[in-house]
């Protein structure tokens, strides 16, 4: 079976909730959305205080290339428009909603109907989706039309729809591919025909069989789109080891997937490019996996953004008595939170409750040199000399050793017997060697 | 309210810990520990506490009154270090060498340089040899293994490298020597004189199959190091067999089993990535046969290994891993 071959390693998978189906979470009463929720250049807020404003309306629109729109995800008033703290433990601006009802805008087609005919153009598509505020579901947020702009001169061969998800616990893909495979499928088409690809690849861990024959057997109806099981391994969700995984091709350091010919989106993002090319419908509401092992009842619910995590908590049986930590996202990249007033943004994968016992690092020991960190590193890099290198501040060093490739999948922390902070210390250097080359550019 | 843990990812750990590891060693030991009990009886289980017990102790005494530092003893490193000391020591060893061998591998081989992941030597090995140097005749007189006895006074032989060394020095031919040497069975199970861990190569490999399932090694390390022995004596065989002791002889004989398996495959001690780990196997062998061969001592194995453990950090430098991305394949 297919996997990419350096490093990776195999945490426990736990998951719990893969065979619960999606619920409908209500709409909170007031709803915090953080105005910018993607990677890139913020975006330009178009309401004020005191606005009415309805489920689907644009709120704050892209103004700059890497940038994307935002729209409301309730219909209610704006009470307020402040700052507060994010999954990133940082204030943001967020407009705060008070919700009255749940009235759309006209233009979404709120019907059931799955539909299958693909009428706009290439153009058209892309230009569709950076309306509708689309950007990558996996985590990145990286606004999703960017991709699909080719620059002069390249050309893509295959687009890759990552349906991996490697991260423990995590079930919100799995249930998508399992109850929305024809949108998601329908949704690759877009995003080929946008792309002007023949040759799209779904793939998928295999140890979520069930979405694997499902999305098979519906694929058969679609040109062009194989489905392709894959071992388990992380981190086979990262771009550069899924692409490496399904074509062998690697992407050489510092380079884009488009550089091996490769466009690489999640599955989550497919079905909001069916919604909203074929629903007129834009990005404000997702999947969000809130699980863990003392959580009553594990949900998969699909949550409006700005929804606090606390709502989302009370839904899954409340919180628990010995929770010691909070994750936002899954247990090997994921963000430990702040608090649990913290808004579900485009990026929010799942909601992960640890207990007491599972929250607190082991003790630092001297580092053994077993060299597992280096034969775990999915990059090729060397952990144990990068962490000291970023220990003494030596980014002169750092920066020869590669450390702008860290993925920062944690494979190397999770592996290491001496439970060093291997990744800390990567960050730190990778920040700051990331700044001294920006800087450089400048000059 | 509930307090909230606040750190970065990854928020879970895999189940390898240091002290797991050392518990792996420890118990891959007790094979070939069992075969030394059995075939030099008592005096073998006194040198292996006394190495054992000296270790742990030296280590706790430096931690907790010169250091000052935290006391690691239970992570069971002293505790290898002190199997491994007592392995490479002949059997009637006077306790008091062996407590000073313990108190040269703890003390300057390990707690001088920092403690444990921060000794560029072997630390068992480094206390080894300096036991050699220090005391070259109770370190080479070796009891002739019996049934497990209780008696402390044993006869005392010479062991089969030895015996081809001497004989060969004599100007005798090897095919004269054979009948003076015990047979490959006696050696692979352990009946032949020898230092207490080194003399069963099946116990030894059966601890070395231990390692390899818990992932606790890899197999790199032992196999180019039995290897290259293998293949440059099979080379000099070859060449002339009345002048050179077969290649099967060679790896059965002597600490190279136990130097392949369990010292030279310290990992605080040996490189980081899977082509240094060939490198660094590759020169542990040769260096041994050169020093069995045309060295002054019958043995070479743990000077190779001291020899090669000083080449790491530069094998460490020239053998990166390779990197994602590095070569583009069209």
């Amino acid at each position: 079976m297919r996997t990419f071959k350096k490093g990776g390693v195999h945490p426990n998978e736990n998951k719990i909730s893969q065979t619960k189906s999606i619920e409908i979470l209500p709409i909170p009463q007031k709803v915090y959305i953080p105005i910018t929720q993607h990677l890139g250049a913020p975006s330009t807020l178009v309401v004020k205080k005191g606005d009415s404003i309805k489920t689907g309306q644009l709120i704050a629109k892209s103004e700059s290339f890497i940038c994307a729109n935002n729209h409301s995800s309730v219909s209610g008033k704006i009470s307020k428009i402040d700052n507060f703290i994010d999954a990133s433990g940082y204030k943001k601006p967020c407009i705060v909603v008070d919700v009255e009802g749940d009235e759309w805008i006209d233009s979404i087609d709120k019907s059931l109907e799955i539909k299958k005919d693909i009428t706009l153009s290439s153009g058209e598509i892309i230009q569709k989706i950076k309306e509708m505020g689309i950007v990558g579901l996996g985590g990145a947020c990286f606004p999703t039309h960017v991709k699909l702009m080719l620059p002069e001169g390249k050309k893509a061969d295959y687009l890759i729809i990552n349906g991996v998800e490697c991260e423990p616990y995590l079930t919100s893909d799995h249930r998508m591919m399992l109850e929305k495979g024809e949108e998601i499928l329908i949704g690759t088409s877009i995003l080929m025909k946008a792309l002007n690809v023949d040759n799209a690849i779904i793939g998928i861990e295999n140890n979520k069989k069930d979405a694997i024959n499902h999305l098979t057997e519906l694929s058969k109806n679609y040109k062009g789109i194989k489905i392709e099981s894959l071992k388990v391994k992380y981190p086979q969700g990262g771009e550069k080891q899924l692409i490496k995984a399904l074509t062998n091709r690697e992407v050489p350091s510092g380079k884009l997937p488009l550089d091996v010919g490769c466009v690489v989106d999640n599955v989550g993002t497919a079905f909001a490019v069916y919604e909203a090319v074929q629903k007129n419908k834009p990005l404000f509401e997702r999947v969000v996996t809130v699980t863990g092992k003392s959580v009553k009842e594990p949900k998969n619910l699909m949550v409006r953004m700005g929804t606090p995590v606390n709502y989302l908590i009370e839904k899954a049986g409340g919180l628990p008595e010995d929770t010691g930590k909070i994750i936002s996202g899954g247990p090997m990249m994921g963000k430990a939170l702040t608090s649990l007033d913290v808004p579900v943004v485009k990026g929010t994968s799942g909601i992960l409750l640890m207990k007491k016992s599972e929250s607190k690092r082991n003790k630092e020991q001297n580092c053994i040199r077993c060299g597992k960190c280096v034969v775990a590193c999915p990059m090729g890099l060397e952990p144990y000399l990068l962490a000291a290198l970023s220990e003494h501040k030596n980014y002169e060093e750092l920066e020869k050793h590669h450390i702008m490739d860290c993925i920062e999948c944690g494979s190397c922390q999770f592996t290491c017997p001496s439970f060093r902070p291997l990744l800390d210390n990567l960050r730190l250097g990778k920040n700051k060697v990331g700044q001294i080359i920006r800087k450089r550019r400048k000059k | 309210m509930n307090i909230l843990t606040i750190s970065g990812s990854p928020h879970v750990h895999g189940d390898q810990s240091v002290k797991k590891i050392m518990q792996g060693v420890i118990i891959a030991l007790i094979p070939a520990m069992l075969m030394a009990f059995y075939f030099f009886g008592l005096p073998a289980i006194i040198i292996t506490l006394t190495s054992v017990v000296s270790c742990v102790l030296f280590e706790f005494l430096i931690q907790k009154y010169i250091i000052k530092g935290e006391i690691t003893i239970n992570n069971g490193s002293a505790v290898i270090t002190g199997i491994l000391l007592a392995f490479n020591v002949p059997s009637n060893l006077p306790i008091w060498e062996m407590i000073i061998g313990a108190f040269v591998a703890i003390g300057i081989a390990k707690m001088s340089f920092g403690g444990l992941g921060k000794n560029p030597f072997n630390p068992a090995l480094v206390g080894r040899v300096f036991l050699l140097i220090s005391f070259p005749v109770d370190m080479t007189s070796w009891p002739v293994p019996g049934r497990f006895s209780t008696s402390l006074d044993a006869v005392t032989g010479a062991t089969p490298l030895g015996i081809i060394k001497e004989g060969l020095a004599k100007g005798n031919h090897v095919s004269d020597l054979m009948s003076n040497i015990p047979s490959y069975f006696d050696m692979l199970i352990g009946n032949c004189g020898g230092s207490l861990g080194e003399i069963s190569a099946i116990a030894i490999i059966i601890g070395g199959i231990y390692m390899l399932c818990k992932k606790i090694i890899t197999w790199h390390i032992p196999v180019a190091f039995i290897g290259s022995v293998f293949v440059f004596s099979g080379i000099l065989w070859l060449i002339n067999p009345e002048l050179y002791i077969d290649p099967v002889y060679q790896l059965l004989s002597g600490g190279l089993m136990l130097g392949a398996v369990f010292m030279a495959t310290d990992m605080v001690t040996s490189p980081m990535t899977y082509k240094g780990m060939l490198i660094f196997g590759l020169g542990c062998g040769v260096i041994t046969v050169l020093i069995r061969v045309f060295g002054a001592y019958p043995e070479g194995v743990s000077f190779s290994i001291l020899i090669m453990n000083a080449f790491v950090p530069m094998i460490n430098k020239a053998f990166k891993p390779k990197l994602f991305g590095e070569t583009v394949k069209k």
